[in-house]
């Protein structure tokens, strides 16, 4: 049974803040379905009892001394927004 | 004098004792810039009027004898994936078009540091992601080999650049082959550091647990003089490691007779015949070095692939959250309410390669599928890394075939994302693993296209690496077919 279908790539797109319109949602999911299909080839191995590894180094908990630097200047922060005002980010209304 | 293919280290010299001025360097390699990258597409921004003013700078320290720096007055060309403070920065992405960085990216202060000149930014994939730059939203990039076949990806203007000469050195960004798979099909030399080796400080994050900075260049010695000088721990990247040597070309020359190298046979069965024999032919050449050459067996390669595409998806569709058109970036119009402005805005800003897998890592992530398929692919990258390891504790490096075959036909494998994704099955492990690996040409097939030879090291050990790519570039080498890359008229 296929995991994906067009409903669930809609949902996802959703979840993402993208939309797509209805024949794109169609080519995605067959794309994504090859390759979700493809990845089921892990499915053979035994990984019950497997520590996963979710970084490559063996680093924690890195310290660095707390020195004060001077911080970018508002005007710099704001350069690349496309609507600022009174040295704001600008949005649209939430709702 | 062909300023154009000479090493960085002939032309440094060149610089250092006068013979010439950083402006004919900086001019030579403009013009070949203007003449030949119309057809080549490698460049996305040439900052010419700045890099003839910063090099007149330089003419006159040199005149004063004020020659600080390693690479005083050499060009060079930077992935535009990395920022670069008041200078156009896009990710080959709409979304960033018009994007200014105000901060340099690590990398960047450590190059500046030894004044060489920004020529410009390179192209590539849209956000690092893919095999071909066919992806770059603003146009692609062709093999200077043959133009009608792909450079590779996604950093396909790096190598492309520093193929055609229109750059000394670049500097790429590697997640699951994208410094090496692009240096094999252009025939130069392209380094994957060891995962920590290079802040990633102002890298615009792919996936953050496998990106790598490195560099891009035509021979093996100027790539260890490049890695040397962008190397180091900073409190900037807390994921780079503290106190390692970065001392590459002190031990460079060193005799390689007793080097023990592992070819896994699964790296060479999935090859082509042409690619497959090329590598034989290495093994070949370092059997006559002295080095012991064995096969063995990375069992785990066939799953290579899928631990990768839903890690680096995973983490591409955390990572590439932050676009809502609101600090920085594009923004789109006509929008009702905040919900509809992040919308639109990633609707029309992101291509559909970057959708894709936006898509892909949100829904591995989501609800129900985490288990099932983060979290397993988490686990194989530690059946992964035991695999490797297992071969690294009795070899000294692991050799075999960057990629399967050489470069493509543009335009082949743009319908088929799955075909192009598993190109990266060589190349993922390193990125995984968080290994240092190499690419190097290996030889020309019939049809004239580089063949990429690709060396794995244990964590840390980018100095047997260099070693061993220098031995064999000095047995076999592209230069000669490089110079004699005619350009003009293709």
């Amino acid at each position: 049974m296929s995991e994906i279908n067009k409903d669930i790539v809609k949902h996802t797109a959703n979840l993402a803040r993208i939309e797509i319109s209805d024949d794109i949602a169609e080519s995605f999911t067959s794309e994504l379905d090859k390759i979700i299909n493809y990845v089921h080839v892990m499915d053979e191995l035994d990984l019950e009892d497997v520590v996963p590894q979710f970084h490559a180094l063996n680093l924690m908990n890195v310290m660095r001394e707390d020195i004060p630097e001077a911080p970018i200047s508002q005007e710099e922060a704001l350069k690349n927004a496309k609507q600022t005002e009174n040295g704001q980010f600008k949005v649209p209304r939430m709702l | 004098m062909d300023i154009n293919h000479l090493s960085l280290e002939t032309l440094a010299e060149k610089i250092k004792s006068k013979d010439i001025k950083p402006s004919e360097v900086v001019e030579a390699y403009l013009e070949r810039i203007k003449t030949i990258d119309p057809e080549i597409g490698s460049f996305l921004l040439v900052n010419e009027e700045e890099a003839l003013r910063n090099a007149r700078e330089l003419d006159e320290r040199q005149a004063a004898d004020d020659m600080e720096g390693e690479l005083f007055g050499i060009p060079m060309g930077i992935k535009d994936n990395i920022v670069t403070k008041d200078v156009v920065t896009t990710a080959a992405s709409r979304m960033l078009e018009d994007f200014v960085p105000i901060y340099d990216a690590t990398v960047m202060e450590k190059l500046y540091k030894e004044n060489p000149v920004l020529l410009g930014k390179l192209n590539l994939d849209e956000f690092a992601m893919g095999g071909s730059n066919e992806n770059s939203y603003f146009k692609e990039v062709k093999n200077p080999w043959n133009t009608k076949k792909v450079p590779g990806g996604s950093s396909g203007g790096s190598a492309a650049a520093v193929a055609a000469g229109f750059v000394p050195f670049a500097l790429g960004s590697d997640t699951g082959g994208s410094i090496r798979q692009p240096a094999s099909y252009c025939g130069i030399v392209g380094m994957k550091p060891t995962y920590g080796r290079v802040s990633r400080y102002g890298l615009i994050a792919f996936a953050s647990s496998l990106d790598c900075i490195g560099p891009m260049t035509r021979n093996v010695r100027d790539n260890a003089k490049i890695l040397e000088i962008i190397a180091g721990s900073n409190l900037k990247d807390s994921t780079t490691m503290p106190d390692v040597s970065s001392d590459f070309l002190s031990t460079i020359d060193r005799d390689i007779k007793g080097m023990k190298i592992a070819i896994p046979k699964e790296f060479v069965d999935g090859a082509t015949d042409e690619v497959k024999s090329s590598i034989l032919k290495a093994k070949e050449v370092y059997e006559s070095l002295g080095a012991v050459v064995e096969e063995v067996s990375l069992k785990k390669t066939k799953y290579i692939v899928s631990a990768y595409f839903i890690i680096s998806s995973s983490e591409a569709s955390a990572n590439l959250a932050r676009f809502d058109g609101i600090r920085y970036g594009y923004q789109a119009e006509g929008v009702d309410n905040l919900e509809d402005l992040y919308r639109k805005t990633r609707s029309e800003g992101f291509g559909s390669e970057v959708k894709r897998r936006i898509l892909l890592g949100t829904f591995v992530l989501s609800a129900g599928h985490f288990d099932a398929h983060y979290l397993r692919a988490q686990k194989l990258r530690t059946i992964i890394t035991q695999d490797m390891n297992e071969v690294l504790s009795e070899y000294d490096l692991i050799m075999g075939p960057t990629t399967p075959s050489v470069a493509y036909d543009l335009g082949s494998k743009l319908d088929n994302p799955l075909d192009m994704y598993l190109d990266d099955v060589l190349t993922a492990s390193s990125n995984l693993t968080g290994m240092p690996a190499i690419s190097i040409p290996a030889g020309l097939n019939k049809e004239g296209m580089p063949i990429g030879l690709q060396l794995i090291g244990k964590h840390f050990d980018e100095a047997t690496i260099y070693n061993a790519a220098y031995q064999f570039e000095k047995k076999v080498n592209l230069h000669e077919a490089l110079k004699a890359l005619s350009l003009e008229g293709k």
